[in-house]
């Protein structure tokens, strides 16, 4: 393994209670991943297991507490808000929502253009890289001067990941980019993001609840619950024989979508619940 | 699944609300009569040759002639000429007001609304503390300190306003500041005043507008009232002070009352219907609003069903759809078909899987079985029956009486099918008074062992809870036990498990599962997960774009599915996809 493109090192973050003097919430104990370049680390976890805010602080959108976030060497922890804007010719991000992560009243170029004239790049050069994006992503060239509504969930999120790769981005974090999409438009757009990084050498960090779709695009695999990691390593072992007994309900709780081989894994299941009771 | 709908449904309208404002005739109007006043206003040097202050002792209280086309006030004023230059003080009055409320309303409001902290609360203080003052009396103030200054006046009254805009801005930016294309932004590098200027100004512009015409009127009103009252300056010609003038001479001249009582009719009316048109014309461009009856074609709502098709047979089939067809009315006229002929036969005690991705019709299958179509939603052929009955034609009565008796129904967003004003129990508890005609304490009783037995820990406690205390898995448990609370026949149980976890889902399956084999009910299952469908059903039913491609048993379907549409969903699947593997050469970047 290469050196770390980013290095995640014991990071806590901690959200402010509701009411005045609350206890604040605590939704990253300590938590430490690192991803090189080129790699996939996908990060699964269910609702409330910090996984969203972790790639969060990543981004700098989490109040990191304690703890260091290393991008390329540089401590980026607590980065200003110059240094963030520079930043985001590395660093980017693909949401889970294409529906809401595109602003309704901006059409598609003024979309894709947002990030490049922030970076300073000229407006003809701006034109040509968009289409050139609009091409990469598999959408057609008139899309540029459309709305965001006049496109499906599917072609949403291609806009989104054209829109995270403009400036040539060295590190994308994906937070759950095609748990809102329908089955066949999910594979496709896994494997449009698998085949962006085998071209351009991007790392991902892959925020997902969904252990198959983490297992098809991750090299390395990080598992979540309550603000802490649990298991962490490849990602086939991971995804396939789990060592922690967490990540074996995980992977025992999903159905299987062959009747046969699903009857099976329900009784295992049963089985390994039994066990995990009577061994407590 | 409401986005489901618009995909497939309803088109949103065509053009911005700009364009479909120019369709209103009422906004053309009153946007005409405005820009009509103001031209007269700015013209008057051009349109009349009077003087308004030019008092004529000759022509005192002089009657419409040819010469003073609207008379003569009390001074021997021109009164046409004084109503055109009195329009000049009164417009320019309430300009000053809207800038100004708009000048400080807006910046505060972006700042506070996005920034929050400390500015929100000073902000909102202040916005408070200058709310609660009654304007009149400080405009009244004002005039007592300074004199009647009465552009620094409307100023004032501005400033007295813009809590208003603030206000509005404020909660506007809020509402948008946690969208997610405010983080892409940001994730983009651009800066903030670029994000507030082009992503959070933009929410707030319509509202804005539509609150600075009404407070366009509201500043002409008061600036006539204050000249009324006769606090204002009587040098300047204004059309409060023409009312106040035409008041002293009311025996005499009555008819001076009239003018400039319709020029400020006018102009407020104006001001009011083009911000009501707005209103409209921003509203109307929210997707997913439809409206009953505005297609142009409307097909016969019952059409008998085509010869040949099969009519509902009480054999052992529980439920029997065929050739159902569901059509939404269209923006444009017209309907816009989201199910098409489709059969569907549920045996008592099976299991029937319907799969599908969005926009199959999958959703609005179930929901015309239950008769929860959309607003604008109609079956518009075919037959669904239950148990000889045919719920297409059904009352709404007899409808009702078979709903949550006969037939269970378990939606696909628990938290959102809970009432938050009513406790878990409360909720419980009346379906089953009404079908099973209980007393109110067995009913409880009955309830409490359902919790029990959809496997909550605690039934006494989620009984007395309200719907925010516990969790999405628990009040999809609820909502189970609800449905299977006066045994029904059959459920339809509308993607039961999407918004859950899988550890959740996994246990919710179990529970169907038993609770299916223990009361032998026929089970209409809604979902796109092949990995449920292979979990529970006996049978499934493949759809697309509304129409039905392949039905079979689960084996025939995961074996040997024979529509290329099904096989393609199956490829789809990752779940016996190849890991990826560890990543082999780090590669060098291009």
């Amino acid at each position: 393994m290469s050196e770390s493109l980013l290095r995640v090192d014991d990071v806590v973050v901690d959200f402010p209670g509701k009411r005045w003097f609350a206890k604040p919430f605590r939704a990253l104990k300590g938590v430490s991943i690192d991803i090189a370049a080129g790699e996939t680390l996908g990060l699964v976890g269910e609702s409330g297991s910090g996984k969203t805010t972790l790639g969060r602080a990543v981004l700098g959108l989490a109040p990191v507490a304690a703890g260091s976030v290393r991008f390329d060497g540089e401590d980026i922890t607590h980065a200003g808000a110059r240094r963030r804007r520079e930043l985001s010719r590395d660093i980017q991000v693909v949401f889970q929502d294409p529906y809401s992560s595109l602003n309704p009243s901006m059409t598609i170029g003024a979309i894709l253009a947002e990030p490049l004239t922030a970076a300073g790049v000229a407006r003809s050069t701006a034109r040509d890289r968009i289409r050139e994006l609009l091409d990469q992503v598999g959408l057609p060239g008139d899309a540029i001067d459309r709305l965001p509504r006049h496109f499906s969930g599917g072609q949403r999120q291609r806009v989104a990941i054209a829109r995270a790769l403009a400036l040539h981005p060295k590190l994308i974090v994906c937070d759950e980019p095609v748990s809102a999409l329908d089955l066949s438009t999910q594979a496709r757009v896994l494997d449009l993001l698998i085949d962006i990084q085998e071209r351009s050498g991007v790392a991902y960090l892959f925020v997902s609840h969904d252990l198959s779709v983490v297992r098809h695009i991750s090299h390395r695999v990080a598992v979540m619950l309550h603000g802490e990691i649990v298991e962490y390593g490849d990602g086939a072992q991971v995804t396939s024989d789990p060592a922690h007994p967490y990540t074996r309900r995980l992977l025992m709780a999903a159905p299987v979508p062959d009747p046969g081989r699903q009857a099976v894994r329900r009784q295992e299941r049963a089985a390994f619940l039994a066990t995990e009771v009577t061994g407590e | 699944m409401t986005t489901m709908i618009v995909a497939a449904g309803v088109k949103p309208r065509r053009g911005g609300p700009l364009r479909r404002m120019l369709r209103d005739p009422m906004a053309v109007v009153s946007i005409t009569v405005f820009l009509l006043i103001v031209l007269l206003c700015v013209a008057a040097p051009l349109l009349t040759s009077w003087d308004p202050t030019r008092a004529e002792l000759a022509a005192v209280l002089a009657p419409p002639s040819a010469e003073h086309w609207l008379g003569a006030d009390s001074a021997g004023r021109d009164i046409f000429s004084r109503l055109l230059y009195g329009g000049r003080t009164s417009l320019l009055g309430a300009l000053v007001t809207l800038l100004v409320a708009l000048g400080i309303g807006i910046p505060t409001g972006l700042i506070a609304g996005y920034y929050q902290r400390w500015f929100d609360s000073i902000g909102s203080w202040s916005a408070n503390l200058l709310m609660s003052m009654p304007s009149l009396i400080v405009l009244l103030a004002v005039i007592s300190v300074v004199g009647p200054q009465m552009y620094l006046v409307m100023a004032v009254f501005g400033v007295l306003l813009s809590p208003g805009v603030f206000r509005l801005t404020r909660s506007g930016v809020i509402a948008v500041r946690k969208e997610l294309f405010i983080d892409a932004a940001k994730v983009s590098g651009v800066n903030d005043a670029r994000i507030i200027g082009r992503h959070v100004l933009g929410v707030v512009q319509a509202p804005l507008v539509i609150q600075a015409s009404m407070m366009a009127g509201l500043a002409v009103v008061i600036q006539a009232g204050l000249d009324f009252l006769g606090v204002g300056d009587s040098t300047t010609p204004s059309w409060g002070q023409m009312l106040n003038e035409a008041f002293q001479n009311i025996y005499a001249a009555p008819m001076m009352l009239i003018w400039p009582g319709v020029m400020i009719g006018l102009t407020v009316g104006a001001l009011s219907l083009f911000g009501a048109a707005l209103r409209d014309a921003v509203q109307d461009a929210q997707p997913a609003r439809t409206r009953r009856g505005d297609g142009g074609v409307t097909l016969p709502p019952q059409v008998e069903a085509a010869p040949g098709a099969v009519r509902p047979d009480l054999g052992e089939a529980l439920l029997t759809v065929a050739g159902l067809k569901i059509g939404y009315a269209a923006a444009g006229g017209g309907t816009t078909v989201v199910v098409d002929g489709v059969d569907l036969r549920i045996r008592r005690g099976e299991v029937h899987g319907v799969v599908g991705e969005s926009g199959s019709g999958k959703t609005q299958t179930a929901l015309a079985i239950l008769g929860l179509l959309p607003r604008g939603g109609e079956v518009r052929s075919g037959t669904i029956g239950f148990d000889g009955a045919d719920l297409a034609t059904l009352g709404r009565a007899a409808r009702g009486a078979l709903l949550g008796g006969r037939i269970g129904y378990i939606p696909q967003e628990p938290m959102s099918n809970l009432d938050p004003t009513f406790t878990v129990g409360f909720q419980l508890v009346e379906p089953i008074r009404r079908h099973l005609g209980l007393s109110r304490a067995a009913a409880r009783t009955r309830a409490l062992e359902l919790l029990d037995r959809v496997g909550i820990v605690d039934p006494r406690r989620t009984f007395g809870a309200y719907p925010h205390e516990i969790s999405g898995g628990m009040a999809q448990r609820v909502l189970i036990a609800g449905a299977v609370s006066c045994d029904p026949e059959l459920l339809i149980a509308d993607e039961p498990t999407t918004a859950l976890d899988v550890s959740v889902q996994a246990e919710v399956l179990d529970l169907l599962r038993s609770l299916q084999q223990e009361r032998a009910m026929g089970v209409m299952l809604v979902t796109h997960n092949f990995g449920v469908v292979a979990d529970l059903c006996d049978r499934v039913t493949v759809m697309q774009h509304g129409r039905v491609v392949e039905h079979g048993s689960v084996e025939e379907i995961f074996e040997s599915p024979a529509h290329p549409y099904t096989r393609m969903l199956l490829d789809s699947t990752l779940e016996d996809a190849p890991p990826r593997g560890p990543l082999v050469t780090p590669e060098v970047r291009s």
